[in-house]
Formats: structure tokens, sequence, C-alpha cells
């Protein structure tokens, strides 16, 4: 059974942590994840949670996972976009929870974006 | 909307946007009465009356990129098809009360779903905003006030992993012991 204590301890051991680790600079990677009624109902939920996990997992630094509005194309939703600085905006659509992990490793990661879940490779 | 915790979701975004600081989720339930009755209220800007009457209009939003807004509508077919019903009252910087009735014992009942990820979701993603998540069956209820937590955590973020891997944890645990422990039927 989860309890309180348990809390205190989390809290505990992340301050440790939260003193080492460095800030995040501005060449921070922001993952939007599309979250209005139409990327809802399409399945973002679990998407988001799936990049949350994903990048906790691999205890990514620099990666923030955030949620937006409705971005305009509702048909292609749950709808992702990665965003860096002095890159170009990556689209993302039709997204599954499946699609996360190799998102995050290939492109998040080593830098090359998953050209075949893109908006580009699927909107003709 | 394939679960009720998705409609919630979806509907609080709105509270979000409306500014409020204090949002607070109900899901209560009367297996006696075959009833639930989901909560959503905040202290936000609130709506005018006139705006209160097209929220249940498809056709009616506040955004200006489209002319639909199905938030709503979806939320209060979901609770119309079991033969409930939907309210929403509303004052103008006062805040916005949406309750929804749902007949449990309709065929037409939409499963409830995973409503501790979507208060997860909503607290982690919204750490600047307080939340009260209210659950009940029958007379047992288990409340989770981000206030509270926030106090214990000081300045360690709820959007920390552990924080969130424990905050459900601890929410689908407090559910199932509603149910004498049993897990939930309804998720």
């Amino acid at each position: 059974m989860k309890t309180l204590e348990e809390l205190m301890a989390i809290r505990d051991k992340t301050k440790q942590r939260m003193t080492v680790r460095e800030d995040t600079g501005d060449d921070a990677i922001r993952i939007v994840v599309g979250m209005a009624t139409c990327g809802i109902a399409a399945g973002a939920r679990p998407v988001l949670n799936a990049f949350v996990d994903e990048v906790a997992k691999r205890n990514l630094k620099g990666v923030s996972v955030t949620q937006t509005g409705c971005i305009g194309m509702c048909q292609y939703e749950p709808i992702v976009e990665v965003l860096q600085p002095g890159k170009e905006k990556v689209t993302y659509v039709k997204m599954t929870a499946d699609k996360v992990a190799k998102i995050v490793n290939d492109h998040i990661v080593n830098g090359n974006p998953v050209a075949e879940y893109t908006i580009g490779a699927i909107v003709k | 909307m394939r679960e009720l915790s998705l409609n919630i979701l979806d509907v609080a975004q709105n509270s979000i946007t409306a500014g409020a600081s204090l949002i607070t989720v109900e899901v209560l339930e009367n297996t006696e009465e075959h009833t639930l009755l989901i909560g959503i209220y905040d202290n936000g800007k609130g709506m005018s009356e006139e705006q209160v009457k097209s929220v249940v209009d498809p056709f009616y939003t506040t955004r200006t990129t489209r002319k639909v807004g199905m938030g709503i509508p979806l939320f209060k077919m979901a609770a119309e098809m079991t033969g409930g019903n939907l309210e929403i009252k509303s004052r103008l910087s006062v805040g916005t009360e949406v309750r929804a009735l749902f007949k449990t014992d309709s065929v037409d009942f939409t499963p409830l779903g995973d409503v501790a990820s979507t208060v997860v979701m909503l607290i982690t993603m919204n750490t600047d905003r307080d939340f009260i998540y209210r659950r009940g069956v029958d007379s047992n209820e288990f409340v989770l006030d981000t206030r509270e937590i926030k106090k214990i955590l000081g300045d360690v973020p709820l959007d920390t992993y552990e924080v969130s891997e424990w905050l459900k944890d601890y929410i689908n645990e407090n559910t199932n012991d509603l149910y004498g422990g049993a897990e939930n039927e309804n998720s």
C-alpha cells in the first residue's frame, strides 16, 4: 500500500538528485502532444504517458514533454510535435504508444526524425 | 470517447483554459441506485448565461481557429444515452460547475476507465494549479488534495517521475479499497 511516508522518502531522494542535476539549457527538446477533444478522443493520453515513461526510463536530460490544445488537423490526431532550437519542427501524426520508443531512440536521442511517422509521409 | 475518464480529462482542460487555480474532480458511485455522478468544478473565469446555454451546442466554441467545440456535447450525449443528464452552472469571475449523472445499469453506459491516469495527467501537466480528486463508492470516500501533497514535497516538483508514479499507485490502491479491496469492475 502506498503511503505518505513513501512520498516523503521519494522527496528526500529526489532532493539529493536535484542538487547534482544541471539545469537544462537553451538546446532543450520539447515534445508537445495535442490534448484537445480531438486528440484525447483519438488516443493522445496513452501517447503522452508513453513519452513521459520513455524519457524517464532513459533518464534523458533537457527533454520536456508538454501538452497543447488543438493543433488544427483533427483527422490526423494524435499529433505530436518535436521542437528543438535551430532545427525544423517535426510533426508526427496518427501516433500510438507503440511508436513512441522508436521516436525517442531515433529522433530524440540520435537526432534522426522517424520519417515514416511524420505528416509528410502520411499526408500526400 | 471510449472511456468517461477521457471526457473528464477533456472537460477539465476547459477549467485550465479558464484560468482556474483550483479544480475539483468528483466521481461518486451509488451501487444501490446504479448511478454515477461526475462533477468538474473550478474557480476559473466563469461564463455568462448566454455562454452556458451555447456550450452544449457543438457549433459553439471559444476557439477562433475553427467553428466547432465537441467537448461538452460529447459528455452530455454520453450521460443522456444512459438516461442521465448533464447540467452546467457558471458565474462570471466565480467559476463553473459541470455535473453529469449516469445510469450505470444502462447498456449504453460508457465504462469509467482509467480515472487515475486522467487525474495524474492533469496534476503533473499543470503543476501551477491545484486539484482535489474525490472518489466515492456508496458511503466510502477517498480524497486527494494536491495542496497537501505539495506541502509534503516542498520544492520537489509534482511532475517528478517517481512522484507521478506514486500518485498513480496511491490513487489506484485507494480506489480499489473503496470497492472492499476487490478490483474495480469499471476499469
